[in-house]
This record gives structure tokens, C-alpha cells and sequence, in this order.
């Protein structure tokens, strides 16, 4: 069952449109990610989804009730949510009082509770911190903190706005596990958002990509990272060797494309002459010194133009026409001897090329 | 130089001998400017709260007002009220005249701009985010204000503070409304004001230090309380 939906929910500033007819659904205990660039639209929804601010169209149901009805008792809906926001905010007070706040406000401040905070404050790796000042906590610590505040009354749904942003490696890998314990342990439905495409793909089930206050794609992680369906979101998941070209013929799903005056072959439905987004992996693609003989279809000869080693990892620039970025590891690019300038051959698989219709028409 | 030397020593010894009239004066200061920013503070913690969480057309333009009448000079607001608490004037029946309320009432009108004033800066200083922090944590409207004034309670007490010296260090507005009758409305400004006047300069300065050791007093109180929290 859905614990929440938005329908059509639009939200304006003026003239600025900063959420437009926005619907999706979140289901029980998913963790659900919401990604898109900055100023996308992501802090703007989950606010409205908490009743923090009101939407100028459309409807959110929070277990089946109309919560942006008027007439909606929007302390009581909050009382069955939480959310932590962006900039690690903690009140000027002790460590257990900051996490101890929902449910003083609720009036539900008793022994068991008392028990349940200090165990909370052990799961965040906070134990000894309950009469610590929050101020004087790091970044990352005040983060767990509102992480422990909102989770403190066992909320129908957590909702997290870019929990991560500013914090160090440590403390995401801890946030975000944290999340994750939550979800898993106590069957939270989370929603969060965040801009780290490898985050949301680490923590979600279900992602939807957000840009320009319109939600463009819905799916799992695999769906948005290696089938977008556009190529701005495409490169927006951080997808390398994106080119834009044209298919000459296609025979029996098998596309020719011409990107730049050279013809490469993909995997694709798309008839002749449609304009094209072309994507290939960098993972995909293996140098070698002569043509591909194997069941690569594409087979590029082509000149080195960079290599730049990254750890295990080497990111080869090479120049076949149109430039192309492959990733080999480094020792394999040491046992090639592969050097600036040299000439090889680069080869990938027609099914690992992915064509998308442009949207320049 | 001398005379602060002699002044000093006189001013322990008034107040290790507890000398009557002067503990009576200073007590009396003390209740009078005591009152004073309670019954301001009642008024100006609200007020305060209503101008920095509503937003209207004007609001600059009210809180430029407000800062103006920080410098409203003492002896102004001890003719205004004097021309409203006269026997002629329009609440003469009450008898105020020369009586300590008229002298708070005095001091609470001095020290409402301020007050006000300071409140809204204390408030403009905690970030949104704890608003909405505690919003979402399930607070209401009401318990969410709370939040926030407990977030700048270090500002608040400042401001009281500030109010509260301004209110016992006036003379003007307890001059003119309290008639400086010694054993009724005699404070330590007033005080002050006539011993200087007699010549008794060493006496003035040890009630100047007796002052002066009273705002320390209370804003050493006031820090300590507010540090448990």
C-alpha cells in the first residue's frame, strides 16, 4: 500500500514554477530516493510532504488521508513523520534533550522513552554524549543526532533532505547505514533526497529523478543508471561518453550510427534518420593493439590522447574520431605499455552501446 | 583621587554596617527598577515575538520607530507621564503623583523600546532552521515559539539586563514622577543626584558604587542561571 502520494502537486513562487504536476508514490518500508541537481526541486517536495509549506496545486495523501485538505490536522500529520533537513540542525541544549524534543512535545516523555533515547544515542555512536552540549558536536555528529530526533517516535515515514551534503566520507558511510538499519529493522518508509547518484544507488530501492520541478523518471536504480530515459538525465547520473549522431540504417535492431562521420554499431529500435543520444560505458570499452576479432562489433582504431591513473584504476582518453573515455585497470594499462600518442584499437559490443532519441529535434 | 579612595571605603562600610537608610534606598531601587522590567518584559516579550514572526507591510518602518525611541532622553518621559498623572491631567483622580508606581510607570515606558527592540533582534538571530526543526519534530505553532525563544535566550536576558539597567540607572523620569521623598520614593539616583547637590561628594560616589555593584550582581545571577541550561 502506498504510504504516500502526491498528485499533481505544483508548487510556485511567483512566476517561478518550483515543483511542476509532480505525482509519485511511495510504498511501506521502501527508502525511495529523489535525485536531481540543485535547485531541482527536491527540498521544495519534501517540505510539502511534511506540511511545512503549502503546495498552490494538487493533493498529498499520507496513508490514504488528503493531508493538504484545509481542514487537516497538520500537527497531528507531523506527528507521524519526521525529517531531518540539509544543514545538521540541533538545539542550542544537551545531547538527550535535542533527541528527547518530539517526544516532549508530544507529552510522551516517560520511563520507557527515557530508555528508548539513551539506547537510540548507543545505535548512533553517541553513547557517552548524552549530557554533551549538541553545539559542540561535529557536523556529523549533530547529523546522527537529528537522525536519532526523527526517528525517536518511530515515525510512519522519515523524511531525509540531503542528510549527506556536507558531510565527511566516515559520516555519510554512517548515516547512510544508519538509514538502512532504521529501514530495515522497524520497517521505516523513508524518503530522501540528495544530489550523490552513488548514494541513491546504495541506499534506494526505488529512485526518482527530479529536474527542473518535473519528476522525469521513475524506476529502480539499475532502470535510472543504465536505461535513462533522456540524455540530460542520463548525464546527469554522471554517465561518461555521452555523443549525439544519427542513425543511417537499422537492420534487424542492429543501428548504425554515424557519431562525428564515424559509424559505429548499436543495439536499437530506433528507424533511420532519427537523431540520437549515444552512450557508451567506459567500462565497456577494452583497448587492445590489434582489431577485435571476438564478438565485439565495434572495433575503433584510434590514437591515445590522456591517461590518468586514479588508484586501481586508469581513465584512458582515446581519440577514434570522436573522444572517447574508457577505464582500464592500472595494471593492465602498465602491462600494455600504453603510453600518450600510441595508436590502438578500441572495442566494444553493439549491446553495449545505448541509443537514446535526442531531444534536440 | 582621594575622594574615590574615601568613597570606596564608605561604601563598605555603609553597606557592612547595613546602614538603614541606605539598604532601604537601595532595596527600594532595586524593587522599583525590579518591577519595572517585569511589567516591560510581560509587554515586550510578546510584542516582540508578534513584529518578528508576522510578516507586514511597514514592519522596517515600525522597527526604525522603535529603535528611534532607544534615545527617548528620561526627563521627556517623565513630562509625558507627569502631564497624563498631574492632578489636572486626565488619570490625576488616580493619585499617582509622587508615588513609586509613578515612577515604574515611568521606567516601564523608558525601557520598552529597548526591551522590544532587543527582543526582535534575539529573535531575528536563531536560525529558521530551528523553526522548522521543531515543527517537524511534531511541535505546535505555540510550542515551536517556545523553542525558539528558549533558542535565543542568552539575546533575552541580555535584553532584560540591558533594560533593567537602564531602568535603575535613570534619574530623570524618577526625579520628576517620584518627588525624591526620602523613606518613599528616595532610589539610589535620586539619592545621588541631591547628595551631589548638598556636597557630600564621597557619600554620592558610595551610592554610585552600591549602584553600580547591584547591575553586577544581577546580570552575575542572571549569566549563572541561564549557564544550567
Amino acid at each position: 500500500m502506498a504510504v504516500l502520494k502526491t498528485v499533481d502537486l505544483e508548487q510556485r513562487i511567483g512566476a517561478a514554477v518550483l515543483l511542476n504536476k509532480v505525482s509519485l508514490s511511495v510504498e511501506k518500508g521502501e527508502i525511495f530516493a529523489v535525485i536531481g541537481p540543485t535547485g531541482a526541486g527536491k527540498t521544495t517536495l519534501l517540505r510539502l510532504i511534511n506540511l511545512l509549506d503549502r503546495p498552490t496545486a494538487g493533493d498529498i495523501y499520507f496513508d490514504g488521508q488528503k493531508i493538504t485538505d484545509p481542514s487537516c490536522d497538520v500537527v497531528k500529520v507531523r506527528r507521524r513523520m519526521a525529517m531531518v533537513f540539509q544543514k545538521p540542525a540541533v538545539f542550542n541544549n544537551k545531547v538527550y534533550e535535542n533527541v528527547a524534543y518530539p517526544l516532549k512535545v508530544r507529552g510522551t516523555h516517560g520511563k520507557t522513552e527515557r530508555s528508548d533515547v539513551y539506547q537510540l544515542l548507543e545505535t548512533i555512536g553517541l553513547g557517552g554524549y548524552a549530557r554533551r552540549k549538541a553545539r559542540t558536536l561535529s557536523g556529523g555528529e549533530a547529523q546522527r543526532v537529528a537522525l536519532a530526533r526523527a526517528v525517536v517516535t518511530k515515525p510512519d515515514l522519515l523524511l531525509l533532505d540531503e542528510p549527506t551534503a556536507n558531510l565527511d566520507p566516515v559520516n555519510v558511510k554512517m548515516i547512510e547505514g544508519l538509514v538502512m538499519q532504521f529501514n530495515r529493522e522497524r520497517g521505516l518508509t523513508v524518503i530522501m533526497s540528495t544530489h550523490d547518484m552513488q548514494q541513491a544507488h546504495r541506499v534506494a530501492g526505488r529512485i526518482g529523478v527530479l529536474m527542473n520541478g518535473r519528476l522525469v523518471q521513475v524506476g529502480s536504480p539499475d532502470d535510472i543508471f543504465y536505461s535513462p530515459d533522456n540524455a540530460r538525465i542520463a548525464g546527469f547520473v554522471g554517465m561518461r561518453n555521452l555523443f549525439r549522431g544519427y542513425i543511417v540504417r537499422n537492420e534487424a535492431g542492429i543501428a548504425v550510427v554515424n557519431i562525428d562521420g564515424r559509424d559505429i554499431q548499436a543495439v536499437s529500435d530506433l528507424p533511420a534518420e532519427s537523431s540520437v543520444e549515444i552512450h557508451i560505458r567506459p567500462e565497456d570499452v577494452v583497448l587492445a593493439m590489434t582489431a577485435s576479432a571476438g564478438s565485439a562489433r565495434n572495433s575503433l582504431r584510434c590514437t591515445i590522447r590522456s591517461l590518468s591513473s586514479n588508484g586501481p584504476l586508469c581513465t584512458v582518453i582515446v581519440d577514434c574520431g570522436f573522444p572517447l573515455e574508457v577505464l582500464v585497470t592500472d595494471r593492465s594499462a602498465i602491462e600494455m605499455g600504453l603510453s600518450q600518442g600510441q595508436e590502438v584499437y578500441a572495442s566494444f559490443k553493439a549491446s553495449a552501446v545505448r541509443a537514446l532519441p535526442s531531444m534536440q529535434r | 583621587m582621594q575622594e574615590i579612595w574615601q568613597a570606596l571605603g564608605q561604601a563598605v562600610d555603609l553597606i557592612v554596617s547595613l546602614d538603614t537608610e541606605v539598604i532601604q534606598i537601595s532595596l527600594r531601587s532595586l524593587y522599583i527598577s525590579g518591577c519595572s522590567i517585569l511589567i516591560a518584559a510581560l509587554f515586550c516579550v510578546p510584542i516582540g515575538g508578534l513584529i518578528h514572526f508576522h510578516d507586514f507591510s511597514g514592519k522596517r518602518v515600525v522597527i526604525n520607530i522603535i529603535q528611534t525611541f532607544y534615545s527617548l532622553p528620561t526627563v521627556v518621559v517623565g513630562l509625558l507621564v507627569f502631564l497624563f498623572i498631574s492632578r489636572s491631567g486626565p488619570m490625576g483622580g488616580l493619585e499617582l503623583m509622587f508615588t513609586p508606581t509613578a515612577v515604574v510607570i515611568g521606567q516601564v515606558i523608558l525601557i520598552m523600546p529597548v526591551l522590544t527592540g532587543m527582543m526582535i533582534n534575539a529573535l531575528s538571530g536563531v536560525d529558521r532552521a530551528i523553526r522548522d526543526t521543531a515543527l517537524s519534530s511534531g511541535a505546535s505553532n505555540t510550542q515551536a515559539m517556545w523553542a525558539i525563544l528558549f533558542e535565543a535566550r542568552f539575546a533575552v536576558v541580555g535584553a532584560l539586563i540591558l533594560g533593567f539597567g537602564r531602568a535603575i540607572s535613570e534619574v530623570g523620569a524618577a526625579m520628576m514622577l517620584g518627588g525624591n521623598i526620602r523613606g518613599y520614593t528616595r532610589i539610589l539616583t535620586t539619592a545621588i543626584s541631591l547628595e551631589t547637590q548638598r556636597g557630600d561628594i564621597v557619600l554620592s560616589l558610595a551610592l554610585g558604587i552600591i549602584l553600580i555593584s547591584i547591575a553586577m550582581v544581577v546580570s552575575i545571577t542572571m549569566n549563572i542561571l541561564l549557564q544550567r541550561y
